[in-house]
């Protein structure tokens, strides 16, 4: 009998220590990636909106801001953002000129300190409320990226034609067909990547715009990492600025096809 | 006699060269286990998109090629020949109409987030306000 006593009073010590392991595991900190060009106007109202929804779902958080030398003074509206939020929360990691996004997320990364990483646009194209739905996603199936899709379930957009929206479903199609990638939207730029991983995919990519995002989805899946996906709602207030133009198109084509050939 | 002989003699080349052309069939036969088993997956796994297309495109090429074109002589009924010719024709056809329909569907069940852009507006509106009571001067 009391033999058994002891075996009971060891099973439960283990079983404590096991929980204090899992919360351990709880500290998960989420860093956000903001690579901003003119984004005076978006700035404080994507980082308001950062704050209200980390804030509400309680995980910890920090925000990157990457400007690569904005004349209309983005930085000095993130200085005070930082004088507001405190600079654990807001970081600034300004750089010269605009050197492209795949150097801003090398940039942004090296200064990281949480373990996971999420990219996106600072123009409110894409909205914080999913980013307690892409934590939910990745806790849920441990994946290595969650991706923001605008082409399943509640997933759409707001502010397209019915042009725009013809060229992005015939897009989609043609890169469903000849790449068959396995996610349903691979020039959406709303996405979780564990730090690592974000790490290792982005000194293999070579492309540029449109086509870096899609080859980072390609070399996740020929590195064998799981990707998850959640709906969102893309609303593009810019569209009257930045026309979907012929170049535009060609210059996708021929990222399109370089990745054929060569994934 | 010397005519069996020559009948023998003859019967002895024709069952070696039966022979032989099982030999060769049988080494055929293994290469393409070796190659299906083994090469295959290697190959498979480590080819680029275009490659697989390529290779996919080819087999269904030499397949069309030895049914429409009798290259083996394998005596198939006309039926068959009738089926196959039109094929790649055919199945362009219903792959332009298959492309044609699902964008088609899919750009028409776009949805569109009416919401999302009006939720959008009136959060603007109070981080604004909340931004100033902080003290940002934009």
């Amino acid at each position: 009998m009391p033999h058994r006593c002891l075996y009971d009073v060891r099973h439960a010590n283990m079983a404590s220590r096991r929980g204090n392991a899992k919360t351990q595991l709880q500290s998960d900190k989420y860093s956000v990636l903001l690579p901003t060009y003119n984004e005076r106007e978006n700035l404080p109202l994507i980082v308001w909106l950062l704050v209200k929804y980390f804030g509400e779902s309680g995980y910890n958080y920090e925000i990157i801001v990457i400007d690569d030398g904005s004349p209309d003074g983005t930085l000095q509206i993130a200085e005070q953002l930082q004088k507001i939020y405190g600079s654990d929360k807001i970081i600034l990691r300004p750089r010269a000129q605009k050197l492209g996004l795949g150097t801003a997320y090398i940039h942004g990364i090296k200064h990281a300190t949480g373990n996971f990483v999420i990219i996106m646009d600072a123009d409110l194209s894409h909205h914080p409320k999913f980013i307690p739905q892409f934590i939910e996603k990745q806790k849920e199936g441990g994946y290595d990226l969650v991706s923001g899709t605008r082409y399943r379930g509640d997933g759409g957009v707001y502010g397209w034609d019915l042009r725009r929206k013809l060229i992005s479903r015939g897009a989609n199609f043609v890169t469903q067909v000849l790449l068959r990638p396995g996610a349903s939207d691979l020039t959406g730029s709303f996405r979780l990547y564990k730090k690592e991983v974000l790490e290792k995919l982005v000194e293999r990519c070579v492309s540029k715009g449109y086509v870096f995002q899609m080859e980072m989805i390609v070399r996740a899946r020929q590195l064998d990492c799981t990707i998850g996906e959640v709906p969102i709602s893309f609303v593009d207030r810019v569209y009257g600025e930045s026309k979907l133009g012929g170049n535009e198109i060609v210059s996708f084509l021929k990222g399109l096809l370089t990745l054929f050939a060569t994934t | 006699m010397s005519h069996h002989t020559f009948r023998h003699r003859g019967v002895i080349k024709v069952r070696c060269l039966v022979e032989s052309g099982e030999l060769a069939l049988c080494a055929a036969g293994g290469f393409c286990h070796f190659y299906f088993t083994l090469l295959c997956p290697i190959i498979l796994c480590t080819m680029t998109k275009l490659l697989e297309w390529v290779f996919g495109v080819s087999l269904i090429g030499i397949a069309w090629g030895l049914v429409t074109f009798d290259l083996l002589d394998l005596q198939l009924p006309p039926r068959y020949k009738e089926v196959a010719w039109p094929m790649p024709i055919y199945l362009l056809v219903v792959f332009g109409c298959y492309s044609l329909a699902t964008v088609g569907y899919r750009v028409a069940t776009f949805n569109d987030c009416e919401d999302a852009a009006q939720e959008l507006q009136a959060q603007i509106k109070q981080a604004k306000d909340d931004l100033k009571k902080k003290g940002l001067k934009m």
